[in-house]
């Protein structure tokens, strides 16, 4: 195996153009799968942790550029995240355990696609995009369109993922995010929902869902928005946000958790969105 | 003194800083790696065994079952184990062919270009498959073993109550989960002597497996236990199988050759938790008093038969839980199924049948309208009260203060009232289970293995504890000689341990079942005392005096009353040449009956009782479970150590909420899906609350200062005392273990709770 570990984002782009080439950021997913044999030794690793632009929060007036290698305990400790990204904040907090947030990076989790992914209904609910580099150059791909399908991204071979671009928090808005795992640590979601409103005069004025671990991608529960969107939130509003969240979640059951399971716990967490920004 | 002190550990030290050997550790010179070749399917003939052209085997050494010199089996209960699969194989992960590389990669690369050609037979794939003889695995009628208790006229009583209260109750499998995983190194020495060291509770097990396997004399087979992170039985029966297999290929080989697994194949090829299906029919007067006890218990023993037997007795003779009952038939059989064998654990079939019976318990209450304490506390077993068995308790009966003082400590009765009826989206519930675990072996078991240990004084006045009874983090090696020190009245510091090697210590039976405190304890301590009547006797006779007048106390020797020489100056006197060796052997408590044939009298010498209550907090949004509190509080007889004691019991419990809570092995077709931690869920140190651990001391007058067995107690009660609380926060009463909250939605949507509320 040959290992290369760049600097900057030229060199970085040359050897994924050049050569079919495994990104590793913390390892975190990839040490897994390589030890479990379930994904074969890559001939090249291309190891982007030394890249120190890609470790970067910054300010960028509408949105916060986080960098691809941006750490969970970055994101935790960062006061631009604390401030306008409190839910991906919350969301870091309960990846893995401290040792997977030392480790573990934003790109990481994006790029592994799994449906499970703990930032990712944030980064849905958010409207974030990704932004990809080449020696092609670069584009945004907002996070809905980034995935093709279960564990499938549009990214190409020469691309890496070079930055989350998450609109921030405003200050009418508020946001909760809620982790259905296994066990209050080291768990894998068996519903995760991160879900942001802002309410005006009583009525819901604008709304984001993002939902986990209950379709082969992560989903926008747009359905479920449309039912809430324009609504003051009595009792009734709860019960159809309910409803169609149930609907619009196509969940299976697998050995962390059953359909049924997924689909009600889905409901509920709307209903409970709702009852707690009344 | 030292009994009854805290002591710190002896090998914390060198497990905390990581100094402790494992048996992965350890690289011999010229040592091969050795790796396993498993079948893919539950029930098969084999064909044929393809080696691929594409792999250089010269590089590794091979072995099938063709290369055992002995009979092809694991020695233990029944012999119908093979060491390799011959010509069938009975379940995923059955051992077939063996490889040995000079590394670990090369040897895993090698079990990649086996390619084992099937023809495969219909598969019987669980408890009600296999009785209903889908496909005939054992015998006539798929049954290794089954055992009845009876006890007056179950039929009449039944009939005659004023109450009778029924359910079934459903448990599965549960993984052991030592820290360490299995493994060994074998190695052939020059004059013949297989060597056998690695991870293990049992040496004496594996050195008579072995010598079956290798047609090999006492003398030729020794086995060591190396630091051994973890066995809670998973390590009693199964490192047999391990140490043949890198036995064979160190013999094949020429060299030293290690197995050792990796989770996931500790995961696919060793033996879990027994599941079973267990009914009771429970008939009771009008005020709430037992009369009639119908209970019905299934366990699946997977392919092999291993230990079941063993545990389906004490499954059986624990079905009723620690009450009494006049009228009594419990039903107990252990099946096959073409699922991975199932074999000893912590519990050691009591967890099953005490969640059966707690349940049940709590169900004879909601549908009576009894108090859950009140009904315990009416029929619990009390002194002179007679068991299922007519095992009649004559001492050290701890039901009354356990559970009086769970109540107390936990505010149970006022909390349980409380909790009925919340509407909140957070509720709180307080569940309650009384049990007890006989301790050491069932019936005539200890009479059968007479456990030897022995002492040793050396010319330095040191002395040397000598047992096959294993240190596997449960404190033995700390234990021992405190049990030694308190007899000899000595500092601690004076005292050994030989390593735990078959050429070096006796039999002192396995280290299993509750009883190496208690009965290999006591039977240390009598070893010591030997040493004290054998250091008498040669004093007397070297000062002429008699036997009679020479006493000894804390280190000296006296005539009458006047000191005649300490210890040091004894051993200095008498231990020049050689040590003086004194051994001692178990021998039943006076009075002690079991009769095998009709399964009554004495099933243990004794019984250790515990009392749990569990407060939970259910999140009606996602049923998920928090436990707020969680008390134990424990008759153990005597605390040897108690802060060993209470870590036991901890730990224990821990493993029970697990049980209880979290641990649930999924299958596909004889697969087992789960084989990683990231999906097989325990509990996590987040998961778990502070707990909170009382120890009563009722002793028992033939332990070691009173000493009964624990190991095992904290294992059974923990399940049952959760489950109970998530009925009463909810309403949802869970028969099923684990009460995942995916459990807790159903039994809610079935009492038609949510229903509304959707
Ligand atoms: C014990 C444990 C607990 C965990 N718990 C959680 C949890 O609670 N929630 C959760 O969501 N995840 C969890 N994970 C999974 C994992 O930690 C996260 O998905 C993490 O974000 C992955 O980041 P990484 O940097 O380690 O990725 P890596 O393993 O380095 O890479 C993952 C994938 O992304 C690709 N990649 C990485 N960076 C880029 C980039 N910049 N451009 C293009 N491709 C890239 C890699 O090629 C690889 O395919 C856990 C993992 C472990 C081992």
């Amino acid at each position: 195996m040959k290992v290369y570990s760049p600097t900057s984002l030229q060199e970085a782009y040359e050897i994924l153009a050049s050569t079919e080439a495994k990104i590793l950021a913390g390892g975190t997913d990839l040490m897994v799968l390589w030890n479990s044999n379930v994904a074969k030794l890559p001939q090249v690793v291309v190891d982007i942790w030394r890249m120190k632009m890609l470790a970067q929060i910054d300010d960028e007036g509408e949105v916060l550029r986080i960098g691809a290698r941006c750490t969970y305990t970055q994101i935790i400790n960062n006061p631009l995240t604390k401030n306008f990204a409190p839910a991906l904040v919350d969301a870091a907090r309960t990846i893995g355990a401290v040792q997977i947030q030392n480790r573990g990076t934003i790109g990481g989790n994006v790029v592994n696609a799994s449906p499970a992914g703990d930032s990712l209904p944030v980064l849905v609910a958010f409207d974030a995009k990704v932004e990809i580099g080449s020696l092609r150059g670069v584009r945004t791909v907002a996070l809905e369109q980034f995935y093709t399908g279960y564990r499938k991204t549009v990214l190409a071979a020469d691309e890496m993922v070079t930055a989350i671009l998450l609109p921030k928090q405003r200050e009418d808005e508020v946001s909760k995010f809620y982790k259905i795992g296994t066990r209050a640590a080291q768990a894998i979601s068996k519903v995760v929902m991160a879900a942001r409103a802002v309410l005006q005069g009583g009525l819901i004025a604008a709304v984001g869902i993002g939902v986990g671990s209950v379709a082969p991608t992560v989903i926008r529960a747009k359905a479920t928005e449309g039912v809430m969107l324009g609504r003051q939130i009595d009792d009734e509003l709860v019960t159809a946000a309910r409803r169609t969240m149930m609907n619009e979640v196509k969940p299976i059951t697998d050995v962390r958790s059953t359909e049924f399971y997924r689909r009600t716990v889905s409901g509920n967490l709307v209903a409970k969105f709702l009852r707690e920004i009344v | 003194m030292s009994v009854g002190t805290s002591v710190t550990r002896r090998d914390a030290q060198s497990k905390v800083t990581g100094q402790a050997l494992y048996v992965d550790d350890y690289r011999l010179p010229n040592m091969w790696y050795g790796a396993t070749v498993r079948s893919t399917v539950p029930h098969a003939r084999i064909k044929n065994i393809h080696y691929s052209p594409n792999f250089d085997w010269s590089q590794v050494v091979i072995c099938d079952y063709r290369d055992i010199p002995g009979r092809n089996l694991v020695a233990l209960i029944y012999d119908d184990q093979p060491l390799l699969a011959e010509s069938i194989v009975r379940h995923v992960g059955e051992p077939i062919v063996l490889v040995a590389a000079p590394s670990k990669e090369l040897a895993r690369k090698a079990t990649r270009y086996v390619t084992i050609e099937y023809e495969e037979l219909p598969a019987v794939l669980t408890i009600e498959e296999s009785l209903a003889r889908k496909q005939k695995l054992f015998g006539e009628d798929n049954i290794f073993k089954s055992y009845t208790i009876t006890r007056g006229n179950v039929d009449e009583a039944l009939a005659s109550a004023d109450i009778v209260v029924e359910g079934t109750y459903r448990v599965g499998h549960q993984e052991q989960l030592y820290i360490e995983p299995n493994g060994m190194i074998a190695t052939v020495q020059a004059d013949g002597t297989l060597l056998v060291q690695g991870s293990l509770q049992c040496p004496y097990y594996v050195h008579r497996a072995l010598k079956e396997l290798f047609e090999l004399e006492d003398d030729k087979v020794v086995v060591i236990q190396n630091t051994t992170g973890g066995g809670f039985g998973g390590k009693e029966e199964f490192p047999s199988v391990v140490a043949g297999h890198a036995a064979l290929l160190a013999r094949k080989a020429g060299r030293p050759v290690k197995l050792v697994y990796d989770r996931s194949e500790d995961f696919i090829a060793s033996t879990k938790r027994h599941p079973a299906i267990i009914r009771h029919r429970t008939g009771l007067t009008r005020d709430g008093r037992l009369i009639a006890a119908e209970i019905d218990l299934t366990f699946d023993g997977g392919a092999y038969c291993t230990l079941s037997p063993v545990v389906l007795s004490r499954g059986v003779i624990h079905a009723l839980g620690p009450y009494n009952c006049p009228n009594v038939r419990i039903s107990g059989r252990v099946v096959a199924t073409n699922t991975p064998p199932n074999g000893a654990f912590r519990g050691f079939g009591v967890p099953q049948a005490a969640f059966a019976a707690e349940m049940q318990m709590e169900r004879i209450a909601q549908v009576a309208g009894f108090s859950p304490v009140e009904l315990r506390r009416k029929n619990m077993l009390r002194e002179g009260d007679t068991t299922v068995t007519g095992q009649i308790l004559n001492y050290s009966v701890g039901t009354a203060q356990v559970l009086d003082a769970a109540i107390e400590h936990s505010d149970y009765l006022n909390k349980l009232q409380i909790y009925r009826n919340q509407t909140g989206s957070k509720r709180r519930g307080i569940g309650l289970s009384l049990y007890y675990h006989g301790s050491g072996f069932t019936g005539s078991g200890e009479e059968k293995i007479k456990g030897r240990a022995a002492v040793e004084f050396d010319k330095e006045a040191r002395i040397r504890i000598l047992t096959g009874s294993t240190e596997i983090g449960q404190g033995t090696r700390t234990i021992f000689p405190q049990i030694v020190a308190e007899e000899l009245g000595i500092d601690l510091a004076q005292i050994d341990f030989e390593e735990s090697n078959t050429a070096k210590v006796p039999d002192s039976g396995p280290t299993v079942a509750s009883r190496t405190c208690m009965v290999v304890g006591s039977v240390v301590q009598k070893a010591a005392a030997a040493l004290k009547a054998e250091l008498i006797r040669r004093i007397a006779l070297s000062c002429s005096l008699p036997e009679e007048g020479v006493s000894y106390k804390r280190g000296i020797f006296y005539h009458q009353d006047q000191p005649l020489m300490t210890l040091t100056e004894a051993a200095a006197r008498f231990c020049q040449h050689s040590p003086i060796r004194t051994e001692a052997r178990y021998s039943s408590p006076p009075g002690i009956k079991w009769d095998d044939a009709s399964y009554t009298g004495d099933a243990y010498p004794v019984y250790a009782y515990a009392a749990d209550v569990v407060e939970v907090e259910v999140d009606m949004d996602t049923y998920e479970v928090k436990l707020i509190s969680v008390l134990t509080v424990s008759d153990v007889g005597k605390a040897i150590n108690p802060r060993l004691a209470e870590g036991q019991i901890e730990g224990g419990t821990v493993q029970a909420l697990g049980y209880g809570l979290y641990e649930e092995v999924f299958w596909k077709d004889g697969h087992m899906l789960n084989t990683r931690l990231t999906n097989y869920i325990i509990p996590t140190a987040l998961d778990i609350p502070d707990l909170e651990t009382i120890l009563i001391e009722n002793p028992y007058p033939y332990g070691p200062f009173g000493a009964k067995g624990i190991g095992e107690l904290p294992m059974d009660g923990g399940a049952p005392a959760a489950v109970a609380a998530i009925a009463n926060a909810t309403g949802a009463f869970i028969t099923q273990l684990p009460a995942t909250p995916e459990r807790i939605l159903e039994a809610l949507c079935q009492s038609k709770h949510l229903s509304d509320s959707l």
